[in-house]
């Protein structure tokens, strides 16, 4: 199906959705290292006037992918909610963006309407969106998930304490795990990337937050960041999993690179919810995505890196997860340059993951081969936050001494919170409040050094001392 | 901080490299953190773009009694490198030419040694590794093919040289990205069949080797035992679980390496 605008002179034709698509993106090196990107500024904006004029009905009439190559795209159709569409089926995608940021668009619309957008259809409406459209149309959003405590609440933001050590030591991560507390981090989930892959020290590791969470009555909850096979062993034997983790992409392709599928993701999903560990609620999958990775894995069938991503949040939200998120600067500089790529990036990765429904966060962050620095998170923490991001990830002082970047901090979180008032999901508020960590405010008391909590970290019986 | 009574933090910082215990001014870092956060971004950009002497390392693995072929891949300027990681996967036409001509028989393993995202990390600890790795290789019985040590080189690359060297299998020692507490961290990358087109999910990785990180001796252990592993269940990656440790406990692995080191 070709596309044409003309401009002056020039006409602009692209044979494709996916090539529109892809030429409609901001510019990013990614879709310009895999040849996609538009060739010039005018073919940009050319492009953006062409997709504009797409109904959203053809839009789902044209997969990106064959229905019968890849698992995605069936799932994309075969659980698309043609009924609620039927309301949105004739507007076109420049019309679809004024009905998203008008007044008159409640979230119980767009609540009522996710199961009704293709990620096709949210990549392709970011795409005619500036950044202040994106803030303003994901804060509509609402996705509320829960497991140990409640998470999406209006006017909350959560932290993921993310405590990693470059050797997996019980003690170094416990360390980690009280400062974050202390600062009042930890709502989302305590997640550890875990240096070594091996079985036994996967185990070990989820023992250890198990007995944390369990012995100071921490309403939150627990996760080591291993491949899903792995996990799915651990479960087998009974090892105290609270939530699988999974790195997905949006393509089968990608997917298989990962060595997931749609299978191993229900089993997993099943297996965990057995368990029935989570006092709030049953959401028991964190998930992770990024743009570039399908690109990265040699497996993006000539889609843009941003669709491909929203492509991934369909397979997210077919699994009912407590947390999604896009590690988006994580990713590389051959995928997203600088400062301004990440930015971008990061507010199209939430405004479409909020408006599939999904239970948004984002890495704010960069790597060192990147051109950005901490002004950049700075930057991107505080529009994230003015959209209404899920949760961010809390990392001591922003530096993760394993996975070797830097993302945002526990005094980072406090920021925002103090900037626009932001609670934390409730059952942890009033555990800080509890613990003698905050005031009735919700601020942190002020610092003592002999609270249990510190002392108690290196007693931990798995830390080994 | 210390004082005659210690403080807790200082316990704590001393068993992690992390940031933590860093206090704060309202909800906000303390000067010096902030300077120190920068002064360490600012070592960790400069390691990014430091160049690779790939003459000298080929220099020191001879010294070891290892063969070894210097080769490039089609993106050797730097900035080139970071933006065009496909052609850090593909090598140029001389090099591939040159390890053609090698006409090398079959082999076991090839290792690659590749500058990857710091060349300081590969100069600092791809020598150590391989030392220590040698004797557990001559144990199995391994066949090594030679070394292939490579300028703008990305993990995928190993792939091409693997096929061209007849490796069974390739692991590709490579400087990780550099992170504000570890400019030196070197990753190593175990494919089984190597041949281009191999994911990421067909492939073992040890990761943040340094003597801050995962110690040079435990790595090159793990590492002989994911190659025995892989040989013998012809795969690698995600079916290949590392069980090294409940092969050969910690304290075990360190004393037997040591006697092997004294052989």
């Amino acid at each position: 199906m070709p596309f044409h605008h003309r401009i002056k002179n020039t006409t602009y034709s692209f044979g494709s959705l996916a090539e529109l698509l892809a030429k409609a993106s901001p510019p990013r090196a990614g879709d310009k290292l895999a040849g996609l990107a538009a060739r010039s500024a005018e073919e940009n904006i050319a492009a953006k006037y062409a997709l504009a004029d797409v109904p959203l009905k053809s839009i789902v009439a044209a997969p990106l992918i064959a229905y019968e190559t890849d698992d995605v795209t069936r799932l994309i159709l075969d659980t698309h909610d043609a009924q609620a569409f039927a309301a949105i089926a004739s507007l076109t995608v420049g019309e679809f963006r004024e009905y998203l940021l008008a007044q008159e668009t409640t979230p119980a619309h767009l609540s009522g309407l996710a199961r009704a957008i293709t990620p096709e259809i949210a990549a392709a409406v970011s795409k005619l969106m500036r950044n202040q459209d994106l803030v303003l149309a994901a804060r509509k959003c609402r996705v509320v998930t829960a497991f140990r405590n409640t998470i999406g609440l209006p006017g909350t933001l959560s932290v993921r304490l993310q405590p990693n050590h470059p050797t997996d030591d019980p003690v170094g991560i416990m360390a980690a795990i009280a400062d974050g507390l202390m600062y009042g981090a930890g709502d989302a989930v305590i997640g550890i990337n875990p240096a070594s892959d091996s079985v036994g020290g996967i185990e070990r590791l989820l023992r250890l937050l198990d007995e944390c969470i369990t012995r100071y009555s921490i309403p939150t909850q627990a996760c080591v960041l291993t491949h899903i096979t792995t996990s799915l062993a651990l479960l087998e034997r009974q090892v105290p999993i609270d939530l699988v983790f999974q790195s997905i992409g949006g393509t089968e392709a990608v997917n298989r690179s990962f060595g997931v599928t749609m299978d191993l993701l229900r089993e997993a999903n099943e297996a965990a919810r057995a368990l029935r560990r989570g006092a709030a609620g049953q959401n028991v999958m964190y998930f992770e995505t990024g743009q570039g990775s399908a690109l990265s894995a040699n497996a993006h069938h000539g889609i843009d890196q941003q669709t491909c991503e929203a492509r991934a949040y369909a397979v997210a939200r077919a699994f009912d997860p407590l947390l999604v998120n896009s590690v988006v600067g994580f990713i590389g500089p051959e995928y997203l340059y600088d400062g301004k790529e990440i930015l971008r990036a990061a507010l199209e990765d939430h405004f479409c993951g909020k408006l599939l429904g999904l239970p948004m966060g984002l890495d704010i962050c960069y790597t060192n081969h990147a051109e950005a620095d901490q002004d950049d998170m700075d930057t991107m923490l505080t529009v994230l936050a003015a959209a209404g991001v899920t949760f961010v990830m809390g990392v001591p002082g922003a530096d993760d001494v394993m996975l070797n970047y830097q993302s945002t901090s526990f005094h980072d979180a406090l920021y925002a919170r103090e900037i626009f008032g932001l609670k934390r999901a409730p059952e942890f508020e009033g555990w800080l409040a509890e613990m003698g960590i905050t005031d009735a405010s919700g601020r942190l008391a002020p610092p003592r050094s002999d609270h249990p909590l510190i002392a108690a970290a290196t007693q931990m019986p798995g830390a080994g001392s | 901080m210390s004082g005659p009574r210690r403080d807790p933090w200082s316990v704590l910082q001393s068993r992690t490299p992390a940031r933590i215990g860093l206090g704060r001014c309202g909800i906000s870092l303390p000067t010096r953190e902030v300077l120190a956060f920068g002064l360490a971004h600012a070592q960790a950009r400069d390691a990014v773009h430091a160049s690779f002497d790939s003459t000298a390392l080929a220099a020191t693995l001879s010294a070891l009694g290892l063969m070894t072929i210097e080769v490039d891949s089609e993106a050797t300027e730097r900035s080139h490198y970071l933006r065009r990681p496909d052609l850090g996967r593909r090598l140029s036409e001389a090099s591939r030419a040159r390890v053609s001509g090698l006409k090398s028989k079959r082999c076991d393993l090839a290792l690659v040694v590749g500058d990857g995202l710091s060349a300081s990390a590969v100069a600092a600890h791809a020598p150590a590794l391989i030392a220590a790795f040698l004797p557990l290789a001559a144990k199995l019985g391994l066949k090594l093919g030679p070394v292939a040590i490579a300028t703008g080189a990305r993990v995928a690359l190993g792939d091409e040289i693997g096929v061209l060297l007849k490796a069974r299998a390739i692991a590709v020692l490579i400087g990780e990205r550099p992170g504000l507490s570890s400019a030196d961290s070197l990753g190593v990358y175990l494919t089984y069949d190597p041949r281009p087109g191999r994911n990421d999910a067909e492939r073992n990785c040890i990761s943040n080797v340094r003597p801050e990180g995962l110690a040079i001796a435990v790595a090159a252990f793990k590492l002989a035992w994911l190659i025995d592993a892989s040989l013998a269940r012809g795969l690698s990656g995600v079916a290949l679980k590392d069980d090294s440790e409940t092969a050969l406990p910690r304290e075990d692995t360190a004393s037997s390496l040591g006697r092997r080191d004294n052989d």
